[in-house]
């Protein structure tokens, strides 16, 4: 998920606050208040949402690299005017997310060095390479299918700007997931190399994508607190069983299979019992140890520096254009 | 071939081979907002390729929809000027070759879209609201890069460089375009020349940069001789198509 | 790398749906310059045809209530319940009013 909080194992840190104050704005994040930026609000939501906002931010502007692989090559007129309207759907939520987090107190250009510098962390499934056409369709349909889980519930998270940015991501994402699935399922009923490159894409992503929901709930502490305050409306693991009842049918319906041979409907439970993630895997991948987290990195930084004369210029024209301006008057 | 065949060939793969070279920019711009306005650029040529491909493979009446001939055609197949299909370069060089193209687009559309034939002024129509756009936006970088920093100055008068060599083809009569004028679809590009000239100077004014020296104008695109650089281009948007010649996607 | 005072500006956007609608605030984005920051709102937020005309200005430019005079500014109006049409009892048969 976008916005699982990859901030590690550590609790939040206490800040002494006015109690009184503190009181009320938890009586109105309880009585489903919208919080908005003038307003006052305790240093730790502040904080987690800036890092919350900002890594979900993140994860689009990064995310836009291994679909971005394949824009030059997609295989025909239609799909390649998809996947880029997809891709630069993806810049834009990047953007509208960087903007909320800017009504926090906190710069795009702080957030760009933070994430450039390593500092700050985006969701693990970006660090995975695009190998086929068919991790197009994968992506489509397991990756923006698990974010828009997790997205739906934020439309009506506490903090007004976030609220907001996300229902508009959440309007302009609903073909995304559709999108993908489409592209699966031609694969999945086309050639036998189409089929094998659709099976594959699925092996390859489907431990990935489960890992985007974060790791176990008794290995995130910040739970409790992000869901009283309304910035995360649902558990990780709630999420991921969720996924997998929902995905499963999904491959079936195509003729794909899971790769999990432990996967087992639970007639009991009403869901899937489902094989252990490799959380060991997960935690590498969260240090910046992906198989292309470099790859990834060094793209962002190369448009980042190879921009830097562009934005220079825009600014100084602009500073010439009302100097002279101000000069005529 | 016939030539409104060709004639509407040529204006497909213009869109085709610069949308192409504009999505390459697609995650990798000077800025997040300038990333969402190359792509919808990109988008625009995308679906005016669409279009004049699928008229094309129409007027042509051999079963070739608009992807064969996007992805099962070689290079000297490809009748699109020299101009789109010359690499991005640094971001100004992107600029010049949007500059130059999208103000030679924008008068060929509102010509061609009062044409007899309903076919092409129709997508003319449609197209024209897009060009007019994409000459904009690149006119203002034009002269934000010009009249900027002495390093974009100096970047700006290099991708203008680059890029002038191609300019003169655009406005290159030959047989296939007196044929479509003839046939009611055509306009007469020789005469847009004029105009041309005057938009691509204010601009220039604007910008306080030189026009580029008149020079040897390189050609051949319309005929099929291209630069180096689109079979590359074509060898990568092709992949798909020409590895999995049975399949559809 | 970043000098924060040298980002360029953050502009408000807003958009005017449909003739007939005033313009609402959808957002923002960066831009050296109003014209820069037009097509800038323009590419990222009419992509869906969401607009016919674009309102930009620059986010300093606002003033702004401060939430602490929120009782100040807005509470007084809360009893003055005769501003509102329904404050007022039209028999039923009465109608156009």
């Amino acid at each position: 998920m976008y916005t699982t909080d990859l901030s590690g194992k550590k609790k939040a840190e206490a800040v002494a606050e006015d109690p009184a104050k503190l009181a009320a704005f938890e009586a109105r994040v309880a009585a489903d208040d919208f919080i908005e930026p003038k307003d006052w609000m305790p240093e730790a939501y502040r904080k987690t949402l800036i890092r919350q906002i900002s890594q979900h931010a993140h994860s689009e502007i990064v995310g836009m690299l291994p679909e971005g692989n394949w824009i030059t090559r997609a295989p025909n007129l239609r799909r390649k005017a998809i996947l880029l309207a997809k891709v630069q759907d993806e810049g834009g939520h990047g953007l509208y997310l960087y903007a909320a987090a800017e009504t926090l107190g906190v710069t795009r250009d702080e957030m760009t060095e933070a994430l450039l510098s390593g500092k700050a962390k985006y969701s693990t499934i970006f660090n995975y390479p695009t190998l086929t056409w068919a991790d197009i369709g994968a992506i489509g349909w397991l990756v923006d299918g698990a974010a828009i889980m997790n997205q739906v519930p934020l439309q009506r998270t506490s903090y007004g700007p976030y609220a907001r940015a996300m229902v508009r991501i959440c309007k302009e994402e609903s073909f995304h997931q559709r999108q993908g699935y489409e592209i699966m399922m031609r694969l999945a009923s086309g050639t036998a190399a189409q089929k094998r490159m659709a099976q594959d894409a699925l092996d390859r992503w489907w431990w990935p994508s489960l890992m985007m929901f974060g790791p176990p709930d008794d290995k995130s502490p910040n739970t409790e607190q992000s869901m009283r305050w309304r910035i995360k409306r649902d558990t990780n693991d709630e999420l991921r069983q969720k996924f997998v009842d929902i995905s499963v049918p999904q491959a079936e319906a195509i003729g794909l299979k899971v790769p999990d041979p432990a996967l087992k409907w639970n007639e009991t439970r009403g869901a899937y019992d489902f094989g252990a993630v490799d959380w060991e895997e997960f935690y590498s991948v969260v240090k910046g140890e992906g198989p292309v987290a470099k790859e990834r990195m060094q793209a962002r930084q190369k448009a980042w520096e190879d921009g830097a004369w562009v934005r220079e210029a825009a600014r100084v024209h602009a500073e010439k254009r009302a100097a002279a301006k101000l000069a005529a008057e | 071939m016939d030539a409104l065949v060709t004639y509407a060939l040529r204006l497909g793969d213009d869109s085709l081979v610069l949308g192409q070279r504009l999505s390459e920019w697609c995650g990798h711009a000077p800025a997040l907002e300038i990333d969402l306005s190359l792509a919808n650029v990109a988008l625009d040529q995308i679906g005016q390729a669409t279009h004049f491909l699928a008229l094309a493979g129409a007027l042509e009446s051999k079963g070739r929809d608009a992807d064969q001939l996007a992805f099962r055609r070689d290079v000297m197949d490809f009748t699109n000027c020299l101009l789109v299909e010359q690499p991005n370069g640094d971001f100004a060089q992107t600029i010049a070759r949007q500059f130059l193209f999208a103000q030679y687009q924008t008068l060929l559309f509102a010509e061609m879209a009062r044409v007899k034939d309903e076919r092409f002024a129709a997508i003319a129509a449609k197209a024209l609201k897009e060009v007019s756009y994409h000459a904009t936006l690149a006119s203002d970088w034009v002269v934000r890069l010009g009249d900027g920093t002495e390093e974009s100055k100096a970047r700006m008068i290099a991708g203008l460089d680059w890029m002038w060599r191609f300019a003169d083809e655009l406005f290159l009569m030959d047989d296939v375009d007196v044929a479509a004028i003839n046939a009611g679809a055509g306009v007469d590009k020789a005469a847009l020349t004029a105009a041309w000239d005057s938009r691509v100077d204010a601009v220039l004014v604007e910008a306080r940069l030189e026009r580029p020296p008149a020079r040897r104008a390189i050609v051949g695109g319309r005929s099929g001789r291209h630069s180096e650089h689109l079979g590359h281009m074509l060898s990568e948007m092709q992949f798909l198509q020409r590895a999995y010649p049975d399949a559809e996607w | 790398m970043s000098d924060p005072n040298k980002e360029w500006p953050l502009w408000e956007v807003f958009v005017r749906g449909k003739g007939g609608l005033s313009h609402r605030h959808v957002g923002s984005v960066h831009a050296a310059d109003a014209k820069m920051a037009l097509e800038h709102a323009r590419d990222t937020y009419t992509r869906r045809m969401e607009g016919v005309s674009i309102w930009v200005l620059p986010s300093a430019q606002i003033t702004a209530s401060d939430p602490a005079d929120a009782d100040a500014l807005f509470a007084p109006a809360e009893d003055k319940v005769y501003r509102h049409p329904t404050f007022y009892k039209i028999p039923d048969g009465v109608t156009h009013i």
